[in-house]
């Protein structure tokens, strides 16, 4: 049991608005580990995300999250998703926005305190989400997930916009609570982001390009640089 | 229920943090009944035939407004994608929104009926009866609401589902004219809508003391459409969405 992957993605196919955005794709994500979901803006990151969190609608394959299929309320209890945007109430306070997740996921006080340390927001506890910057509000969006310690985290571009300090302390977190044995996919479109993960998926046009770890990526491309190597894989891949 | 309840009060904390919106739903159908009584002030039997069906209607239009825009805001802003990720069910999330727009509600039918018999001189004899049936009404309009939100992708359309739902009820109800002088399509069409038996008790409330058989038949009737649209917006309420 706990050796199987926290992720299993077979055969998912997926269409929107009459494109198939996700075509066939079969991946796994192992436990316990930081995976980088990184490719360019609009080739399948979010809506792979979706898919894995159960609110996306499926043309055809399985998601397995946990041991258990994606979206049910077994799930749903021990997975931690994150929106692209801030999903959290601009007119409500930070504290506000946590209480109510909190409640929603059997949390307490506690969590909420320790969680807005982990973002560092301790100190804008009563203020109002409107009031709050662009990446402030990612970092609001960011505790509420904290709150209920899910097994598995799915963070869709949580770094974007942030301040290289606030970056590099958000990659220390998610590095700590794989150390704990979570479970995190965070997507990117940064490629200098992947080599901060233990595993990554070059994702483009629908389609994993490469699964495999940042030394990997460099050692069968050739490049030290990886958004060089993502440049070598994809125009590779297009050749063939 | 702990999900439900801390839904209820998310949504009440919104709304504190909102004031002008608390004014206008307290305050707003005050207003109106007053501008409503002295546009009659000629014809005082009109306030008093016509006066009582607004203090059922008014709560109707405004927390339908309300709520519908209320809840495409939330599927706009991706909170309610979030939302459906979390422990949290469909069901309670719709009766959470349910919960703390009647409470709302509760507020403001206290404020109109408060003001309209007492200070606008409305004649009627069982004042806790035509608040009952207030609220009843605008928890009527707020479930319609939530299960018309379903249908709408943009505020833009939350708004213009208003006349929709809202004014072919108006005028079947018997609100203008007495339904049973409606050609019978009309008629039969006003039986199977909910806004009738409001405006059915109301003027039932107008000339009786009595809480009748009449009004709990209506009573029941309108508890019975606000069950059905709950059940329906929460089953219209997508987990998966495209």
């Amino acid at each position: 049991m706990l050796n199987s992957p926290a992720i299993e993605v077979d055969g998912l196919t997926v269409i929107r608005g009459g494109n198939t955005v996700l075509p066939d794709l079969t991946v796994s994500v192992p436990r316990g580990s930081v995976t980088g979901l990184v490719g360019p803006s609009g080739c399948g990151k979010s809506t792979l995300i979706r898919a894995i969190a159960g609110i996306q609608i499926i043309k055809s394959g399985t998601v397995t999250v946990l041991d258990g299929p994606a979206g049910t309320p077994v799930a749903r209890e021990q997975v931690g998703y994150v929106t692209q945007s801030s999903s959290v109430y601009p007119d409500l306070t930070v504290m506000q926005n946590l209480r109510y997740f909190a409640a929603l996921t059997g949390s307490d006080d506690t969590a909420i305190h320790d969680a807005v340390a982990n973002v560092g927001l301790a100190d804008k506890l009563d203020a109002l989400v409107a009031d709050l910057s662009g990446g402030q509000r990612t970092r609001v969006s960011l505790a509420a997930a904290l709150l209920s310690d899910p097994e598995l985290y799915l963070l869709d571009e949580p770094t974007v916009g942030l301040d290289p300090v606030l970056r590099r302390d958000l990659w220390q977190l998610f590095q700590r609570l794989a150390s704990e044995g979570k479970t995190l996919l965070v997507s990117s479109h940064v490629m200098d982001e992947a080599g901060r993960c233990d595993r990554v998926l070059l994702m483009r046009e629908g389609r994993i390009i490469a699964d495999a770890t940042p030394d990997e990526l460099r050692e069968t491309t050739g490049e030290q640089d990886l958004e060089r190597a993502f440049l070598v894989l994809a125009e590779g891949k297009a050749a063939s | 229920m702990t999900r439900t309840l801390a839904t209820t009060r998310r949504v009440l904390q919104q709304l504190s943090h909102d004031p002008r919106s608390i004014a206008m739903i307290v305050v707003l159908p005050s207003l109106l009944l007053w501008l409503f009584k002295y546009v009659f002030d000629g014809s005082p039997v009109v306030f008093n035939r016509v006066g009582p069906q607004m203090l059922g209607i008014f709560p109707f239009i405004v927390m339908f407004l309300v709520t519908s825009v209320t809840m495409v805001r939330e599927r706009t802003s991706g909170t309610l994608e979030r939302l459906l990720t979390t422990p949290l069910r469909r069901g309670e999330l719709i009766l959470g929104y349910g919960l703390a727009f009647g409470a709302a509600a509760l507020a403001q039918s206290v404020v109109t009926s408060t003001v309209a018999i007492w200070l606008l001189d409305m004649d009627v004899n069982t004042p806790w009866a035509i608040v009952l049936f207030a609220v009843t009404d605008a928890v009527l309009g707020t479930a319609l609401g939530l299960l018309m939100s379903a249908f709408a992708v943009t505020e833009f359309q939350a708004v213009q589902f208003m006349p929709l739902v809202v004014i072919p009820q108006l005028l079947l109800c018997g609100l203008l004219a007495p339904r049973d002088s409606m050609p019978d399509v009309l008629r039969m069409l006003s039986d199977v809508l909910p806004l009738s038996y409001a405006a059915d008790a109301f003027t039932e409330l107008g000339s009786t003391s009595d809480f009748t058989s009449t009004l709990t038949r209506d009573l029941v009737i309108l508890i019975g459409c606000c069950v059905l649209a709950l059940t329906g917006a929460s089953l219209t309420l997508r987990r998966r969405t495209p």
